[in-house]
């Protein structure tokens, strides 16, 4: 591992990663010995229709400066159709995020499969890269939940 | 009496503003009025009142009382109670100058609360005596006079100038301090102004309320009364008379865990909220209608039962304008009051 | 219009169709109404009003009025209609246990419109054709009715009932309106603007909670932001975060089921435009998934409910509109 001794920015990205498919794959591109970024840290839900649009949230009033909804491809779902609702349900928050001027690359849906433990690393480079691009999340922090 | 011309407050309000913070009411996009600090090229709204009271100033919606930090099992207490800096609020009426006699019974009586009082010594209140009562005024009712108005200094608009009385000492340092600003005056056309002003209260349509039916040994006769029912039939559960009202002043404590750090802070709570008594053991007012009864009961019955006959409302009208629903304490009055 | 209803009410009560009514109730002033319940002809005769300003929807009270015993009867205008629908659709209400009459409305008025003009000492206000005499304690004062008219008045989206036992005058249409100007005017802004807006209009939120409880689609027994196992449960906003969670969620809530009554925004003790967050959902729903009204029927499934194999992917938003 790297160790970042100068100061540029380095954003903390919050990965909700379905337990099917984009865990799966983000465990594969582990073994696989893939880089991506330290900063990204994964939280596991069983289906990525678990992820209410609190938790989104909650995690940019935590400190995350992007937050990423990683799922099985739409038709894949363990659940049959949980995924095609998450669709939905994310479009129209982040379309609100961005009505309400919150930058709209602090947000992403990603589908990964299993066995893309690659395409998992890539996303996962790429959009720490964008995220890094807009500078910490100022928008929509909680102040007190800033580190000093 | 002192005063300056209109057209010269301004330069005074500038003065004030390069020694210490001022707030004064000025308008909003929508046609409202809001306490802002003040800053070059502000005006003083026309608007009678302002939409949210003035006890934001020493007691505001959402305060941090401590900061924690816990590293393992030991916990330090952070103190982060500061001096407040000195400030002035311009502007306030009559109602809202009653409220912090009414507020301090509260904050201010054993055990003190040392944040509300600290804002409380450094702040100065600069009143406003009304010319133009709405019809939903109804400060009569307790006893208020809006051509007298208490706090620190009261000040008087005759149209042409402002004039101004020091009510005590804090009022006299701020009145010296502007002193080069003001000039005698004479108050003929004032008096004429404040008959005239007497004149309209006289001719409110709440002019004739009355407190007779309520105040302490009142209790179980409305407490038990069949009204509320009714009354509170309709009541949404929202808070909006609480926020807006001059001298609700219930809130809650809680902990935020900041992830670093824990902060304890208070905010305003509403009675008309369904977990505002809800406790471990479960909820002791679990219908809108006993919170609803609450409320009324606190400001009317239990208020001056224990403030020698103090009632908990000063009759600024902000709940009659902005409940959702239009019920208000004036409709509780009116109902209860008929045996 | 008001003699009309009150004999029908009174009409209804005596043949026992229904064993109460509920409509709304005279103030102080010509202006502060109060939604009621009256059970009898003369609480009729003495309290019922039905004018300019009984603009309070009282669908949502249906929800537990119609649990009740009895059947009780609704005077519902265009806009209740529709509420009253999507709670039958939500299974909240018991349709059964409601006689509903629909009422036409020819706009409500806001007196806080009036006020703002600086009209004070209110004692009374009639209605001559678009001119609006305002009485009060310091004399008359017109204004045009337009002026006066509530915003949900301005952009009413249907002037045609959806749900009635019986109807008192004539039903209209479905209007076009201009309701989504708004939001397509903050949808052209840069990001910043619209961020500068909604801070601007969000942080005089003082957290009542006024919009939630009015809301004919905020039902639930226990909202998230008041259940202390919830993790975001806030009485008031000690953050800028937590004014836009809030009214994030509240929206999104609503979202595909907000009927677009308009209730949320007439209620705010702060004028924010918050039908504006609603109206964007709404948009976007119908942009994106077809044109969809919340409570215009009581079978269709509601868009976040359901899916096709080829919606847009999130992605749409980043490419769309402007940054």
């Amino acid at each position: 591992m790297q160790v970042n001794d100068n100061k540029e920015f380095q954003p903390l990205i919050v990965a909700f990663c379905c337990n099917w498919c984009s865990y799966a794959g983000a465990d594969l591109s582990g073994t696989n010995r893939l880089n991506y970024p330290t900063n990204v840290k994964i939280i596991r839900v069983p289906c990525s229709c678990r992820v209410n649009p609190i938790f989104i949230l909650r995690a940019f009033q935590r400190g995350a400066d992007g937050v990423i909804l990683c799922g099985c491809h739409p038709g894949d779902c363990h659940y049959t159709s949980g995924n095609y609702f998450t669709r939905r349900r994310m479009t129209l928050l982040f379309s609100m995020l961005d009505f309400l001027g919150i930058e709209r690359d602090r947000t992403r849906v990603e589908w990964v499969s299993a066995a893309e433990g690659a395409k998992f690393a890539a996303t996962m480079n790429e959009f720490t890269e964008a995220v890094k691009k807009l500078g910490p999340n100022r928008r929509l922090e909680d102040l007190r939940c800033r580190k000093q | 009496m002192l005063k300056i011309s209109i057209e010269k407050l301004n330069g005074l309000f500038k003065a004030v503003a390069e020694k210490q913070t001022l707030y004064i009411p000025a308008d909003r996009a929508d046609g409202a009025s809001e306490y802002k600090k003040y800053e070059d090229g502000m005006t003083l709204s026309k608007n009678l009142n302002t939409l949210r009271s003035a006890k934001d100033f020493f007691f505001p919606q959402t305060e941090n009382l401590a900061d924690f930090k816990v590293e393992g099992k030991k916990i330090e207490v952070i103190d982060i109670r500061e001096e407040a800096e000195d400030f002035v609020v311009f502007g306030v009426r009559a109602c809202d100058a009653r409220s912090f006699t009414i507020l301090d019974k509260v904050f201010l009586s054993e055990p003190v609360d040392s944040y509300y009082k600290n804002r409380r010594e450094h702040g100065t209140i600069v009143t406003m005596a009304c010319a133009k009562p709405a019809e939903t005024c109804f400060c009569g009712t307790f006893g208020i006079d809006p051509t007298e108005p208490e706090g620190d200094v009261s000040c008087w608009s005759d149209g042409d100038s402002i004039f101004f009385r020091p009510n005590n000492e804090k009022g006299q340092k701020f009145v010296d301090s502007v002193s080069e600003l003001l000039e005698d005056g004479d108050t003929a056309k004032l008096d004429e102004t404040k008959a005239q002003t007497k004149e309209i209260m006289a001719k409110l349509p709440l002019a004739n309320l009355s407190t007779e039916a309520f105040g302490g040994d009142t209790l179980m006769e409305h407490f038990k009364s069949e009204k509320w029912a009714e009354l509170s039939e309709s009541c949404l559960g929202c808070g909006t008379c609480t926020f807006v009202c001059p001298t609700c002043q219930c809130y809650d404590i809680k902990d935020f865990n900041t992830g670093h750090g824990i902060k304890r802070f208070r905010c305003w709570d509403s009675c008309m909220y369904s977990d505002f008594t809800k406790m471990a053991h479960g909820n002791i007012r679990n219908s809108q209608l006993e919170r609803f009864r609450q409320r009324f009961m606190h400001k009317l019955v239990y208020f001056p039962s224990n403030n020698n006959g103090e009632f908990g409302c000063v009759g600024c009208g902000r709940c009659l304008s902005k409940c959702p629903i239009s019920m208000n304490i004036v409709k509780v009055m009116k109902a209860l009051e008929v045996k | 219009m008001q003699e009309a209803i009150i004999s029908r009410a009174k009409q209804l009560l005596a043949d026992g169709t229904v064993n109460r009514v509920i409509g709304w109730k005279r103030g102080e002033f010509a202006y502060d109404i109060t939604p009621a319940i009256f059970e009898s002809p003369e609480e009729i005769d003495a309290d019922f009003v039905y004018d300019d300003f009984t603009s309070a929807n009282v669908s949502k009270y249906l929800v537990k009025e119609s649990r009740k015993e009895g059947k009780i009867l609704a005077f519902l205008k265009t806009c209740d209609t529709y509420s009253l629908n999507q709670l039958t659709k939500e299974h909240r209400v018991d349709r059964d246990n409601i006689y509903v009459v629909g009422i036409p409305s020819d706009g409500k008025l806001d007196v806080e419109k009036i006020k703002a003009k600086g009209i004070t000492g209110i004692t009374g206000v009639e209605r001559n054709g678009d001119i609006l005499t305002v009485k009060t304690i310091y004399g008359d004062e017109t204004m045009s009715v337009a002026d006066a008219m509530s915003n949900k008045c301005l952009s009413c989206k249907s002037k045609k009932h959806v749900t009635y036992d019986e109807l008192i005058g004539e039903d209209g249409e479905v209007t076009d309106t201009n309701r989504f100007d708004m939001v397509e005017k903050l949808e052209n802004m840069t990001s910043q603007e619209r961020y500068d807006f909604w801070r601007n209009e969000l942080s005089k939120c003082i957290r009542c909670n006024a919009c939630r409880n009015v809301c004919p689609a905020c039902t639930c027994e226990n909202c998230v932001f008041n259940n202390p196992d919830s993790g975001v449960e806030n009485k008031a906003a000690a953050d800028s975060f937590e004014e836009n969670m809030f009214h994030i969620i509240r929206a999104f809530h609503v979202a595909g089921r907000c009927t677009d009554c308009g209730e949320c925004s007439r209620v705010c003790p702060q004028n924010i435009p918050l039908h504006l967050l609603n109206r964007k959902f709404i948009k976007d729903i119908n942009s994106l998934y077809g044109e969809y009204q919340a409570g215009a029927d009581t079978t269709s499934k509601a868009p976040l409910n359901n899916y096709t194999f080829d919606d847009c992917e999130a992605s749409i938003v980043h490419e769309r509109g402007v940054e």
